[in-house]
Protein backbone atom coordinates (compact mmCIF):
# COMPACT_ATOMS: atom_id res chain seq x y z
CA UNK A 1 0.00 0.00 0.00
CA UNK A 2 1.11 3.49 -1.22
CA UNK A 3 1.88 5.99 1.76
CA UNK A 4 -0.15 8.73 0.15
CA UNK A 5 1.37 11.11 2.60
CA UNK A 6 4.81 10.64 2.28
CA UNK A 7 4.19 10.73 -1.54
CA UNK A 8 3.09 14.30 -1.04
CA UNK A 9 6.00 15.37 0.68
CA UNK A 10 8.27 13.94 -1.96
CA UNK A 11 6.30 16.03 -4.47
CA UNK A 12 6.87 18.82 -2.41
CA UNK A 13 10.38 18.31 -2.27
CA UNK A 14 10.88 18.28 -5.88
CA UNK A 15 9.00 20.81 -6.93
CA UNK A 16 11.25 22.81 -4.67
CA UNK A 17 14.37 21.20 -5.82
CA UNK A 18 13.26 22.47 -9.59
CA UNK A 19 11.71 25.65 -8.65
CA UNK A 20 16.06 25.71 -6.57
CA UNK A 21 17.56 24.81 -10.19
CA UNK A 22 15.31 27.21 -12.51
CA UNK A 23 16.60 30.09 -10.03
CA UNK A 24 20.01 29.03 -9.83
CA UNK A 25 20.10 28.89 -13.70
CA UNK A 26 18.52 32.30 -14.08
CA UNK A 27 20.58 34.22 -11.96
CA UNK A 28 23.49 32.47 -13.95
CA UNK A 29 22.01 33.72 -17.02
CA UNK A 30 21.33 37.36 -15.75
CA UNK A 31 24.92 37.88 -14.25
CA UNK A 32 26.25 36.56 -17.72
CA UNK A 33 24.67 39.07 -19.56
CA UNK A 34 25.34 41.88 -17.25
CA UNK A 35 29.11 40.73 -17.52
CA UNK A 36 29.39 40.04 -21.34
CA UNK A 37 26.70 43.00 -22.60
CA UNK A 38 24.78 40.15 -24.13
CA UNK A 39 21.43 41.71 -25.08
CA UNK A 40 19.91 38.19 -26.31
CA UNK A 41 20.44 36.24 -23.26
CA UNK A 42 19.38 39.30 -20.85
CA UNK A 43 16.12 39.21 -23.13
CA UNK A 44 15.94 35.15 -22.48
CA UNK A 45 16.60 35.64 -19.01
CA UNK A 46 13.72 38.23 -18.34
CA UNK A 47 11.55 36.36 -20.04
CA UNK A 48 11.84 33.36 -17.90
CA UNK A 49 10.63 35.06 -14.44
CA UNK A 50 7.21 33.79 -15.04
CA UNK A 51 8.49 30.55 -14.10
CA UNK A 52 9.07 31.17 -10.88
CA UNK A 53 6.09 33.13 -10.07
CA UNK A 54 4.16 29.72 -11.29
CA UNK A 55 6.50 27.53 -9.14
CA UNK A 56 5.84 29.62 -5.98
CA UNK A 57 2.35 29.41 -6.33
CA UNK A 58 2.10 25.54 -6.73
CA UNK A 59 4.68 25.16 -4.19
CA UNK A 60 2.03 26.83 -1.55
CA UNK A 61 -0.99 24.56 -2.65
CA UNK A 62 1.04 21.52 -2.36
CA UNK A 63 2.29 22.72 1.11
CA UNK A 64 -1.43 23.61 1.83
CA UNK A 65 -2.57 20.60 0.90
CA UNK A 66 0.04 18.88 3.06
CA UNK A 67 -0.64 21.07 6.23
CA UNK A 68 -4.54 20.37 5.79
CA UNK A 69 -3.34 16.55 6.88
CA UNK A 70 -1.40 18.05 9.66
CA UNK A 71 2.25 16.86 9.71
CA UNK A 72 4.33 16.39 12.59
CA UNK A 73 8.21 16.79 13.36
CA UNK A 74 10.66 16.65 10.36
CA UNK A 75 7.35 16.32 8.30
CA UNK A 76 6.43 20.16 9.86
CA UNK A 77 9.75 21.82 9.31
CA UNK A 78 9.78 20.72 6.36
CA UNK A 79 6.47 21.84 4.75
CA UNK A 80 6.86 25.13 6.34
CA UNK A 81 10.39 25.78 5.23
CA UNK A 82 9.43 25.01 1.75
CA UNK A 83 6.85 27.76 1.71
CA UNK A 84 9.83 29.91 3.14
CA UNK A 85 12.72 28.76 0.63
CA UNK A 86 9.88 29.09 -2.19
CA UNK A 87 9.44 32.46 -1.62
CA UNK A 88 13.33 33.31 -1.31
CA UNK A 89 13.82 31.77 -4.35
CA UNK A 90 10.46 34.37 -6.14
CA UNK A 91 12.35 36.78 -4.93
CA UNK A 92 15.72 35.87 -6.54
CA UNK A 93 14.46 35.38 -9.34
CA UNK A 94 12.79 39.13 -9.45
CA UNK A 95 16.16 40.11 -8.77
CA UNK A 96 17.29 38.33 -11.50
CA UNK A 97 14.75 39.57 -13.40
CA UNK A 98 15.65 43.59 -12.71
CA UNK A 99 19.73 42.45 -13.01
CA UNK A 100 18.63 41.05 -16.54
CA UNK A 101 16.31 44.47 -17.78
CA UNK A 102 19.77 46.50 -16.55
CA UNK A 103 21.95 44.13 -18.43
CA UNK A 104 19.75 44.79 -21.51
CA UNK A 105 19.78 48.25 -21.20
CA UNK A 106 23.37 48.45 -20.47
CA UNK A 107 24.64 46.24 -23.50
CA UNK A 108 22.67 48.98 -25.91
CA UNK A 109 25.06 51.41 -24.53
CA UNK A 110 28.59 52.16 -24.23
CA UNK A 111 30.62 50.54 -21.90
CA UNK A 112 31.45 53.04 -18.77
CA UNK A 113 35.08 53.21 -18.14
CA UNK A 114 35.39 51.94 -14.89
CA UNK A 115 36.90 49.34 -12.40
CA UNK A 116 34.47 47.54 -10.34
CA UNK A 117 34.65 44.77 -8.19
CA UNK A 118 31.38 43.38 -9.61
CA UNK A 119 32.67 40.45 -11.22
CA UNK A 120 33.39 38.76 -7.27
CA UNK A 121 30.18 40.37 -6.12
CA UNK A 122 28.37 38.43 -8.74
CA UNK A 123 30.28 35.53 -7.92
CA UNK A 124 29.96 35.48 -4.27
CA UNK A 125 26.30 36.03 -4.51
CA UNK A 126 26.05 32.53 -7.04
CA UNK A 127 28.22 30.68 -5.04
CA UNK A 128 25.87 31.29 -2.01
CA UNK A 129 22.74 30.81 -3.77
CA UNK A 130 24.56 27.61 -4.87
CA UNK A 131 25.92 26.25 -1.33
CA UNK A 132 22.46 27.52 0.31
CA UNK A 133 20.87 25.27 -2.51
CA UNK A 134 23.11 22.58 -2.19
CA UNK A 135 22.50 22.17 1.99
CA UNK A 136 19.00 22.04 1.48
CA UNK A 137 19.48 19.23 -0.65
CA UNK A 138 21.83 17.05 1.79
CA UNK A 139 20.28 18.26 4.70
CA UNK A 140 23.28 19.71 5.46
CA UNK A 141 23.11 22.32 7.88
CA UNK A 142 26.82 22.36 9.33
CA UNK A 143 27.01 23.83 5.62
CA UNK A 144 23.97 26.20 5.90
CA UNK A 145 25.72 27.94 9.02
CA UNK A 146 28.77 28.71 7.02
CA UNK A 147 26.83 30.89 3.89
CA UNK A 148 24.75 33.11 6.58
CA UNK A 149 28.38 35.37 7.36
CA UNK A 150 29.37 35.58 3.73
CA UNK A 151 26.05 37.93 3.17
CA UNK A 152 28.58 40.59 5.50
CA UNK A 153 31.41 40.32 2.12
CA UNK A 154 28.71 40.79 -0.36
CA UNK A 155 27.10 43.83 1.72
CA UNK A 156 30.41 45.41 1.95
CA UNK A 157 31.32 44.88 -1.76
CA UNK A 158 28.07 46.54 -2.95
CA UNK A 159 29.18 49.86 -0.52
CA UNK A 160 32.02 49.65 -2.34
CA UNK A 161 30.89 49.81 -5.33
CA UNK A 162 27.98 51.93 -4.55
CA UNK A 163 30.72 54.49 -3.56
CA UNK A 164 33.19 54.50 -6.71
CA UNK A 165 29.75 54.51 -8.70
CA UNK A 166 28.72 57.55 -6.92
CA UNK A 167 32.01 59.24 -7.39
CA UNK A 168 32.34 58.61 -10.94
CA UNK A 169 29.10 60.29 -11.38
CA UNK A 170 30.23 63.12 -9.84
CA UNK A 171 33.23 63.56 -12.42
CA UNK A 172 31.39 61.94 -15.54
CA UNK A 173 27.52 63.47 -15.39
CA UNK A 174 27.18 61.77 -18.71
CA UNK A 175 27.53 58.58 -17.50
CA UNK A 176 24.62 59.16 -14.93
CA UNK A 177 21.91 56.91 -16.49
CA UNK A 178 23.98 54.42 -17.28
CA UNK A 179 25.68 54.13 -13.85
CA UNK A 180 22.75 54.12 -11.93
CA UNK A 181 22.02 50.67 -14.16
CA UNK A 182 25.15 49.34 -12.16
CA UNK A 183 24.01 50.59 -8.66
CA UNK A 184 20.89 48.49 -8.92
CA UNK A 185 22.24 45.39 -10.71
CA UNK A 186 24.73 45.62 -7.47
CA UNK A 187 22.07 46.58 -5.32
CA UNK A 188 20.01 43.45 -6.67
CA UNK A 189 23.12 41.13 -6.20
CA UNK A 190 23.36 42.21 -2.91
CA UNK A 191 19.33 41.21 -2.19
CA UNK A 192 19.89 37.77 -3.89
CA UNK A 193 22.99 37.02 -0.96
CA UNK A 194 20.48 37.86 1.53
CA UNK A 195 18.17 35.83 0.19
CA UNK A 196 21.04 32.99 -0.20
CA UNK A 197 21.21 33.42 3.50
CA UNK A 198 17.97 33.43 4.58
CA UNK A 199 17.53 30.04 2.61
CA UNK A 200 20.40 29.03 4.92
CA UNK A 201 19.03 30.10 7.66
CA UNK A 202 15.90 27.71 6.82
CA UNK A 203 18.07 25.03 6.07
CA UNK A 204 19.56 25.13 9.75
CA UNK A 205 15.60 25.22 11.50
CA UNK A 206 14.73 22.23 9.12
CA UNK A 207 17.81 19.95 10.19
CA UNK A 208 18.57 21.40 13.78
CA UNK A 209 14.85 22.64 14.70
CA UNK A 210 16.87 26.21 16.02
CA UNK A 211 15.71 29.24 14.63
CA UNK A 212 18.96 31.32 13.94
CA UNK A 213 17.55 34.03 12.46
CA UNK A 214 17.72 38.05 13.98
CA UNK A 215 19.94 36.44 16.62
CA UNK A 216 20.14 40.18 17.89
CA UNK A 217 16.19 40.01 18.64
CA UNK A 218 16.80 36.74 20.69
CA UNK A 219 19.51 38.01 22.93
CA UNK A 220 16.86 41.07 24.36
CA UNK B 1 9.03 -1.61 45.92
CA UNK B 2 11.44 -1.05 43.77
CA UNK B 3 14.67 0.39 44.72
CA UNK B 4 16.76 0.90 42.00
CA UNK B 5 15.11 3.66 40.15
CA UNK B 6 15.85 5.78 36.30
CA UNK B 7 16.99 8.68 36.29
CA UNK B 8 13.98 11.07 36.40
CA UNK B 9 12.73 12.60 32.96
CA UNK B 10 11.49 15.81 32.85
CA UNK B 11 10.84 18.19 29.86
CA UNK B 12 13.29 19.78 27.89
CA UNK B 13 13.14 23.04 26.37
CA UNK B 14 10.23 24.21 27.53
CA UNK B 15 8.36 27.33 26.19
CA UNK B 16 8.48 30.21 28.36
CA UNK B 17 4.33 30.51 28.62
CA UNK B 18 5.13 26.80 30.16
CA UNK B 19 8.32 27.35 32.06
CA UNK B 20 8.36 24.57 35.36
CA UNK B 21 8.65 26.70 38.04
CA UNK B 22 6.87 24.43 40.85
CA UNK B 23 8.31 21.17 42.43
CA UNK B 24 6.76 17.79 40.78
CA UNK B 25 2.96 17.47 41.17
CA UNK B 26 2.96 13.89 40.45
CA UNK B 27 6.11 11.83 41.13
CA UNK B 28 6.26 8.49 39.24
CA UNK B 29 9.39 6.39 40.31
CA UNK B 30 10.51 3.35 38.73
CA UNK B 31 6.92 2.20 38.22
CA UNK B 32 6.40 -1.44 36.60
CA UNK B 33 3.26 -3.37 36.02
CA UNK B 34 2.71 -6.80 35.70
CA UNK B 35 -0.60 -8.56 34.39
CA UNK B 36 0.53 -11.76 35.68
CA UNK B 37 4.16 -12.76 34.32
CA UNK B 38 3.11 -10.00 31.64
CA UNK B 39 5.08 -6.61 31.80
CA UNK B 40 3.02 -3.81 30.69
CA UNK B 41 4.87 -1.09 32.19
CA UNK B 42 8.48 -0.94 32.24
CA UNK B 43 10.53 0.98 34.96
CA UNK B 44 8.77 4.17 34.31
CA UNK B 45 9.67 7.03 36.41
CA UNK B 46 8.46 10.71 34.86
CA UNK B 47 7.22 13.57 37.32
CA UNK B 48 4.30 15.59 35.91
CA UNK B 49 3.78 19.57 37.32
CA UNK B 50 0.70 20.94 38.97
CA UNK B 51 -1.88 22.48 36.91
CA UNK B 52 -0.47 21.70 33.40
CA UNK B 53 -2.18 19.34 30.69
CA UNK B 54 0.14 15.80 30.02
CA UNK B 55 -0.62 13.99 26.91
CA UNK B 56 -0.07 10.53 26.95
CA UNK B 57 0.52 8.94 23.62
CA UNK B 58 1.39 6.21 22.02
CA UNK B 59 0.27 2.87 19.59
CA UNK B 60 -2.35 0.81 21.11
CA UNK B 61 -0.75 -1.14 23.89
CA UNK B 62 1.44 0.52 24.84
CA UNK B 63 0.52 0.98 28.24
CA UNK B 64 -0.21 4.74 28.44
CA UNK B 65 -3.76 3.81 29.43
CA UNK B 66 -2.16 1.56 32.24
CA UNK B 67 0.16 3.89 33.58
CA UNK B 68 -2.97 6.46 33.76
CA UNK B 69 -4.82 3.90 35.53
CA UNK B 70 -2.76 3.67 37.96
CA UNK B 71 -2.69 7.47 39.05
CA UNK B 72 -5.74 6.49 40.84
CA UNK B 73 -5.31 2.78 41.44
CA UNK B 74 -7.83 1.46 38.85
CA UNK B 75 -5.29 -1.32 38.10
CA UNK B 76 -6.38 -2.35 41.98
CA UNK B 77 -9.51 -3.88 40.50
CA UNK B 78 -8.16 -6.07 37.85
CA UNK B 79 -7.04 -9.37 39.37
CA UNK B 80 -3.53 -10.52 38.66
CA UNK B 81 -2.15 -6.91 38.72
CA UNK B 82 1.57 -6.33 40.24
CA UNK B 83 2.55 -3.05 40.76
CA UNK B 84 6.39 -2.14 41.93
CA UNK B 85 7.55 1.10 42.06
CA UNK B 86 6.03 4.41 43.73
CA UNK B 87 3.74 6.89 42.61
CA UNK B 88 3.32 10.12 44.71
CA UNK B 89 0.88 12.48 44.33
CA UNK B 90 1.15 16.26 45.79
CA UNK B 91 4.03 13.88 48.28
CA UNK B 92 1.82 11.58 49.76
CA UNK B 93 2.60 7.54 48.32
CA UNK B 94 -0.87 6.73 46.91
CA UNK B 95 0.59 2.93 47.19
CA UNK B 96 1.29 3.47 50.48
CA UNK B 97 -0.77 0.63 53.16
CA UNK B 98 -2.73 3.11 55.19
CA UNK B 99 -4.09 5.12 51.79
CA UNK B 100 -8.17 5.33 51.75
CA UNK B 101 -8.22 4.46 48.19
CA UNK B 102 -12.23 6.18 47.61
CA UNK B 103 -10.54 9.05 49.03
CA UNK B 104 -7.89 8.89 46.70
CA UNK B 105 -10.43 8.74 43.66
CA UNK B 106 -11.61 11.95 45.29
CA UNK B 107 -8.46 13.75 44.91
CA UNK B 108 -7.63 12.22 41.17
CA UNK B 109 -11.17 12.51 39.44
CA UNK B 110 -11.34 10.15 35.91
CA UNK B 111 -12.90 10.49 32.95
CA UNK B 112 -13.55 7.89 30.68
CA UNK B 113 -13.57 7.13 26.35
CA UNK B 114 -17.34 6.64 26.32
CA UNK B 115 -19.60 8.93 28.57
CA UNK B 116 -20.84 6.71 31.57
CA UNK B 117 -23.76 9.36 32.97
CA UNK B 118 -26.02 7.39 35.98
CA UNK B 119 -29.39 6.50 34.38
CA UNK B 120 -30.77 9.55 36.58
CA UNK B 121 -31.57 12.86 36.12
CA UNK B 122 -28.23 15.52 35.30
CA UNK B 123 -28.61 17.28 38.91
CA UNK B 124 -28.63 13.77 40.24
CA UNK B 125 -25.73 13.09 38.11
CA UNK B 126 -23.84 15.38 39.58
CA UNK B 127 -25.23 15.36 43.10
CA UNK B 128 -24.14 12.01 43.60
CA UNK B 129 -20.78 12.42 44.29
CA UNK B 130 -21.26 15.41 46.43
CA UNK B 131 -23.58 13.53 48.62
CA UNK B 132 -21.23 10.92 49.21
CA UNK B 133 -18.77 13.01 50.29
CA UNK B 134 -21.34 14.29 52.76
CA UNK B 135 -22.61 17.39 50.98
CA UNK B 136 -26.45 17.34 51.76
CA UNK B 137 -27.77 20.78 52.02
CA UNK B 138 -29.93 21.24 49.47
CA UNK B 139 -28.72 25.09 49.10
CA UNK B 140 -25.02 23.75 49.29
CA UNK B 141 -26.03 20.86 46.82
CA UNK B 142 -27.13 23.77 44.39
CA UNK B 143 -24.32 25.96 44.80
CA UNK B 144 -21.80 23.30 44.13
CA UNK B 145 -23.93 21.74 41.02
CA UNK B 146 -24.82 24.64 38.77
CA UNK B 147 -20.59 25.38 40.14
CA UNK B 148 -19.73 22.46 38.13
CA UNK B 149 -22.28 22.84 35.51
CA UNK B 150 -20.62 26.35 35.00
CA UNK B 151 -16.97 25.04 34.78
CA UNK B 152 -17.78 21.98 32.61
CA UNK B 153 -19.49 24.62 29.86
CA UNK B 154 -22.55 22.89 30.00
CA UNK B 155 -24.60 25.40 32.71
CA UNK B 156 -26.10 27.02 29.89
CA UNK B 157 -27.57 24.29 27.47
CA UNK B 158 -28.97 21.98 30.85
CA UNK B 159 -29.92 25.12 33.64
CA UNK B 160 -33.62 24.56 32.39
CA UNK B 161 -33.73 21.00 32.80
CA UNK B 162 -32.05 19.86 35.44
CA UNK B 163 -34.29 17.01 36.54
CA UNK B 164 -34.39 15.68 33.28
CA UNK B 165 -32.53 12.41 32.53
CA UNK B 166 -28.71 12.65 31.96
CA UNK B 167 -29.28 9.82 28.63
CA UNK B 168 -31.35 12.59 27.04
CA UNK B 169 -28.05 14.61 26.55
CA UNK B 170 -25.70 14.17 23.23
CA UNK B 171 -22.56 12.90 23.52
CA UNK B 172 -20.84 15.52 23.80
CA UNK B 173 -23.37 16.87 26.75
CA UNK B 174 -22.93 13.61 28.14
CA UNK B 175 -19.46 13.58 28.19
CA UNK B 176 -19.47 17.64 29.68
CA UNK B 177 -21.63 16.27 32.12
CA UNK B 178 -19.21 13.64 33.33
CA UNK B 179 -16.65 16.05 33.50
CA UNK B 180 -18.62 18.09 35.68
CA UNK B 181 -19.68 15.38 38.32
CA UNK B 182 -15.71 14.61 38.28
CA UNK B 183 -15.06 18.42 39.41
CA UNK B 184 -18.07 18.58 41.48
CA UNK B 185 -16.10 17.01 44.27
CA UNK B 186 -13.06 18.97 43.48
CA UNK B 187 -10.38 16.86 42.85
CA UNK B 188 -6.64 18.02 42.12
CA UNK B 189 -5.70 15.52 39.27
CA UNK B 190 -8.51 14.60 36.37
CA UNK B 191 -7.02 11.88 34.12
CA UNK B 192 -8.88 11.69 31.11
CA UNK B 193 -9.02 8.36 28.55
CA UNK B 194 -9.93 9.72 25.09
CA UNK B 195 -12.56 12.07 26.23
CA UNK B 196 -13.50 12.95 22.71
CA UNK B 197 -12.79 9.93 20.35
CA UNK B 198 -16.23 9.28 20.25
CA UNK B 199 -17.68 13.05 19.57
CA UNK B 200 -17.58 14.45 16.53
CA UNK B 201 -15.81 17.50 15.42
CA UNK B 202 -17.79 20.38 17.26
CA UNK B 203 -17.99 18.64 20.33
CA UNK B 204 -14.24 17.52 20.31
CA UNK B 205 -13.21 21.33 20.07
CA UNK B 206 -15.79 22.48 23.15
CA UNK B 207 -14.41 18.99 25.36
CA UNK B 208 -10.71 20.56 23.94
CA UNK B 209 -10.96 24.40 25.33
CA UNK B 210 -12.90 23.10 28.30
CA UNK B 211 -9.63 21.27 28.74
CA UNK B 212 -7.62 24.49 28.35
CA UNK B 213 -9.96 26.42 31.04
CA UNK B 214 -9.78 23.64 33.66
CA UNK B 215 -6.02 23.16 33.53
CA UNK B 216 -6.48 26.86 35.67
CA UNK B 217 -7.79 24.71 38.93
CA UNK B 218 -6.64 21.04 38.00
CA UNK B 219 -3.44 19.05 37.01
CA UNK B 220 -4.97 17.39 33.64
CA UNK B 221 -3.19 13.59 32.39
CA UNK B 222 -4.91 12.40 29.48
CA UNK B 223 -4.57 9.88 27.18
CA UNK B 224 -5.51 10.37 23.47
CA UNK B 225 -4.60 8.88 20.47
CA UNK B 226 -5.44 12.00 18.45
CA UNK B 227 -1.87 13.58 17.44
CA UNK B 228 -3.51 16.83 16.96
CA UNK B 229 -5.46 16.56 19.88
CA UNK B 230 -2.46 16.43 22.36
CA UNK B 231 -0.74 19.31 19.78
CA UNK B 232 -3.47 21.39 20.61
CA UNK B 233 -4.29 21.00 24.32
CA UNK B 234 -0.91 19.87 26.18
CA UNK B 235 1.35 21.33 27.62
CA UNK B 236 3.95 18.21 28.26
CA UNK B 237 3.93 14.98 26.11
CA UNK B 238 5.54 11.62 27.19
CA UNK B 239 5.32 9.29 24.56
CA UNK B 240 5.54 5.49 25.71
CA UNK B 241 6.09 2.31 23.50
CA UNK B 242 5.48 -1.24 24.58
CA UNK B 243 5.38 -0.51 28.25
CA UNK B 244 8.67 1.97 27.81
CA UNK B 245 8.47 5.54 28.28
CA UNK B 246 10.14 6.69 25.16
CA UNK B 247 10.65 10.40 25.33
CA UNK B 248 8.74 13.15 27.32
CA UNK B 249 9.50 16.57 26.98
CA UNK B 250 7.23 19.91 26.16
CA UNK B 251 4.88 19.30 23.52
CA UNK B 252 6.13 21.62 20.97
CA UNK B 253 9.59 19.65 21.31
CA UNK B 254 7.64 16.48 20.58
CA UNK B 255 5.78 17.34 18.15
CA UNK B 256 8.31 19.12 16.15
CA UNK B 257 11.89 18.24 17.00
CA UNK B 258 11.46 14.71 18.76
CA UNK B 259 14.96 13.44 20.35
CA UNK B 260 14.15 9.96 19.84
CA UNK B 261 13.85 8.30 15.89
CA UNK B 262 10.75 6.42 17.29
CA UNK B 263 9.17 9.11 18.85
CA UNK B 264 9.34 10.91 15.12
CA UNK B 265 8.34 7.64 13.45
CA UNK B 266 5.20 7.63 15.47
CA UNK B 267 4.14 10.99 15.07
CA UNK B 268 4.78 11.12 11.56
CA UNK B 269 2.40 7.95 11.22
CA UNK B 270 5.54 5.67 10.35
CA UNK B 271 3.92 3.30 12.28
CA UNK B 272 1.49 2.65 15.22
Amino acid sequence: MENHFEAGIENLRQQLLLMASHAEKLVNEAVQALMQRDHDLALRAKANDHMLDQFEIEIDELAIQLLTKAPLATNLRLVTVAMKISQNLERIGDEATKIAKRARDLSQEPPVKITLDLPRMAALALAMVKDALDSFVHRDSAAARTIIPRDKEVDALNKQIHAALVEHMVENPDTIARCLHWIVAAKSLERIADHAKNIAEEVVYLCEAQDIRHPAVKAV
Amino acid sequence: MAETLTPKLVPKEISAASAPTAAPFIEIEGVSLYYGASRALKNISVHLEEKVVTAFIGPSGCGKSTLLRCLNRMNDLIDGVRIEGSIKIGGHDIYAKDVDVIELRKRVGMVFQKSNPFPKSIYENVAYGLRLHGVKAKSDLDTRIEESLQQAALWEEVKDRLHSSALGLSGGQQQRLCIARAIAIKPEVILMDEPASALDPIATARIEDLILDLKKYFTIVIVTHNMQQAARISDHTAFFYIGELVEFASTTKIFTNPAQKRTEDYVSGRFG
